[in-house]
């Protein structure tokens, strides 16, 4: 079993929704990063979705692009996010780390050698937002050669028909995008998850996550109850954010947050 | 008749997922997957609707002022001492520039569709203000995002648009220019999309758009065939237009794409010198890449960031190319040359003083070539540049600069 198939096992054991908690790789720096990812896994995260910062990130709200440029600002580039990988890996050996990216990052110096690099460094992972299903041919083989999973978005928008076309290029897990928009907390909650998760699943056995606008522990709660995993981004990224100039309370905080949201998990 | 493997049928591109050789194609979050494919499907049935032809033939013409004459420009023919150069005049449309050929279509496409907001993204504002045009005419509401820098370059335009009630958003992040913009706008379109249309403005991002701007454009090409045929009684030698996404130039070239003895040039901004972050040459300093929807080449570092680029003409400072002229440039048809903002500026006044006509900074990039290469050809050689723009938009950023220099 793949390190994330194990993950949502694991949690649909314990009668619960596996956690997905967001950060962008390197925000606000390498080292403060590197605490980041480790205070959430050390919470109860159950997979760590690592944003790689990109110049032109068109599918993230202001929360996430903010990050991204602190990110890239600080000196982060592919080589350093492989690095934060292998630290974070050298220190929790189980914990399914997945790349959140945009595609020309993955594209411009060769996808095979850039997966193999990932997962070389211990990405278990991958979705790409720019990336459909129609054109993610070279992705998926050189997934499958290396030995990653892959991750692929369905959204409100997307037809039955489509569904399955999206279910057979992943092999990791379905990202349900609950509302049309960009990435970013929102105070209400996305109507129908319920129906869309039913809607999914009648399609594909592969798990089904739940993320875009979730940030409480109640949202959390409310999604948990149907879908095989929830994602929270925006909400620790804000943590980050609101804390630049203290790290050691922006930690604590972290810590506080996380381990109340993956409290919500359970059912 | 059997066809050569390598005959060229400029029909056939792009494919059905929008690809032109190994270019172009659909990258988009999902969310916008079925508003690309529901948009691709509404236009092939406009596009083979004689009454949508009809009508935006009507508008063409009573509105935007088609056909634009071919001007015949003595002065600056005189001036280089060689061939021939003929302007297309796409500047003397309404609303100033070859913008709203494309404008116009789609907000009629997006009437069809039953869409009643639009959004658009803007450089030089000349886009921007075609849409906003064509909203106020069929009572469509208007969003339209700009970079702060090329507000503040282009105020001119900002005040148009909003005299035609548009409503301009300014966009604060990275360099405040076009790729930007279009950031904004493709995250407004991924929340609103079911009620709004995305008139994108150049011939670039994800399939249908390259296509359909394309062929909103052809128009430019149709007309200067028949032009110059009436006029020197053959095809021209050359044809030259600027390329920012590439909108001007595939619908000038398009229509002579065939004609085996018609070379093409098409003109990019070399900006202070090619050299990382001065320019916007991207088949000069750039590499095959994704950005915004499509393959294409692309101004990036070594791990694929988006580099900065500069332009003192805003609707040329782009980091990207639209995916058709990338294939063409492979398959040899289409050439590619760059103008330097200093060229660009000595250019813009001559052109004024000799032609009385103020060309818009991106045409004028087109202009500089256009010089250059009259200057070798004989005098019984043929050159048609593309003025694709009127230049009052940029006299007041032209004087500030010239001002600064002296
Ligand atoms: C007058 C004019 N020409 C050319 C361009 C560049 O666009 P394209 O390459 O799509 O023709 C612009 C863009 O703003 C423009 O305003």
């Amino acid at each position: 079993m793949s390190r994330l198939a194990s993950a949502f096992a694991r949690a649909k054991a314990q009668n619960r929704a596996a956690f997905i908690g967001y950060i962008c790789a390197g925000d606000p720096d390498f080292d403060t990063s590197l605490a980041v990812g480790r205070t959430l896994l050390n919470a109860g995260v159950d997979i760590l979705e690592l944003g790689v910062p990109f110049s032109d990130p068109l599918a993230d709200g202001l929360t996430n692009q903010l990050a991204a440029q602190r990110a890239l600002e600080s000196g982060m580039n592919a080589a350093k996010v492989f690095e934060l990988v292998r630290r974070l890996r050298a220190e929790f050996p189980a914990a399914p780390i997945v790349f959140y990216t945009y595609y020309n990052l993955v594209f411009a110096n060769g996808v095979d050698a850039y997966i193999r690099a990932a997962h070389e460094a211990g990405v278990n992972g991958m979705l790409t937002l720019d990336l459909p299903p129609e054109e993610s041919g070279e992705v998926q083989a050189a997934a499958k050669k290396h030995g990653l999973d892959t991750v692929f978005i369905v959204a409100p928008t997307t037809p039955d028909a489509r569904i399955a076309t999206i279910a057979a290029a992943t092999t990791g897990f379905i990202y349900y995008v609950s509302r049309e928009g960009v990435t970013g907390v929102r105070a209400d909650s996305a109507a129908n998850i319920p129906s869309a998760v039913a809607r999914i699943r009648a399609r594909t056995q592969l798990p089904v996550a739940v993320g875009f606008g979730i940030s409480t522990r109640a949202q959390v709660a409310q999604v948990a109850a149907d879908a095989d995993g929830v994602v929270v981004g925006s909400a620790l990224v804000n943590c980050i954010r609101e804390n630049l100039g203290a790290p050691a309370t922006m930690i604590a905080r972290l810590a506080t947050v996380a381990a109340d949201l993956v409290a919500g998990t359970r059912r | 008749m059997p066809s050569k493997p390598d005959t060229l049928d400029r029909f056939s591109l792009p494919d059905a997922a929008g690809h032109f050789g190994g270019y172009g194609g659909v990258f988009v979050p999902e969310t916008l997957m079925t508003a690309l494919s529901e948009l691709a499907a509404a236009y092939e049935v406009a596009r083979k609707d004689p009454k949508f032809q009809a009508e935006l033939r009507h508008y063409l013409k009573e509105f935007a002022g088609r056909p634009t004459e071919l001007y015949f420009a003595e002065g600056l023919t005189k001036h280089a001492g060689g061939a021939k150069i003929y302007l297309k005049r796409e500047d003397l449309l309404h609303t100033g520039a070859h913008k709203i050929n494309n404008a116009l279509a789609q907000a009629l496409l997006a009437k069809r569709m039953g869409k009643k907001r639009i959004i658009a993204e803007t450089g030089a504002g000349q886009h921007g203000v075609a849409t906003a045009a064509a909203c106020a005419k069929f009572g469509l509401e208007c969003v339209v995002y700009m970079g702060a820098h090329d507000m503040a370059r282009q105020a001119l335009n900002v005040f148009r648009m909003r005299l035609m009630g548009a409503e301009v958003r300014g966009v604060e992040a990275g360099q405040k220019t076009l790729k930007e913009a279009i950031n904004e706008a493709m995250r407004d379109w991924v929340t609103n999309v079911r009620t709004t249309h995305y008139i994108l403005g150049t011939a670039y991002g994800s399939h249908p758009y390259p296509m359909m701007v394309r062929d909103f454009h052809r128009v430019i090409g149709q007309e200067a065939k028949e032009q110059i045929l009436a006029r020197e009684g053959r095809l021209p030698d050359e044809l030259i237009a600027c390329v920012g996404g590439g909108s001007n130039a595939i619908g000038l070239f398009f229509e002579f794409l065939e004609e085996p003895n018609v070379r093409m040039i098409g003109v990019e901004a070399g900006g202070r010198g090619i050299t990382q972050g001065a320019h916007a040459a991207r088949f000069a300093g750039g590499r095959l890449g994704v950005l915004q929807g499509c393959k294409t080449f692309l101004l990036q570092n070594a791990d694929g960031q988006i580099e900065l680029t500069h332009s003192v003409s805003a609707g040329l400072d782009y980091a990207a190319v639209g995916p058709e002229h990338a294939f063409y440039r492979e398959r040899g048809r289409i050439e590619f040359a760059y103008a330097t903002d200093d060229e660009v500026l000595e250019v813009f006044q001559l052109c004024s003083r000799l032609e009385g006509i103020i060309p818009a900074l991106e045409s004028t990039h087109a202009l500089v070539e256009g010089l250059k290469r009259a200057k070798q050809l004989g005098k019984d050689k043929v050159i048609i540049v593309n003025l694709s723009g009127r230049g009052d938009k940029d006299v007041e950023q032209v004087a500030k600069i010239l001002a600064a220099k002296s």
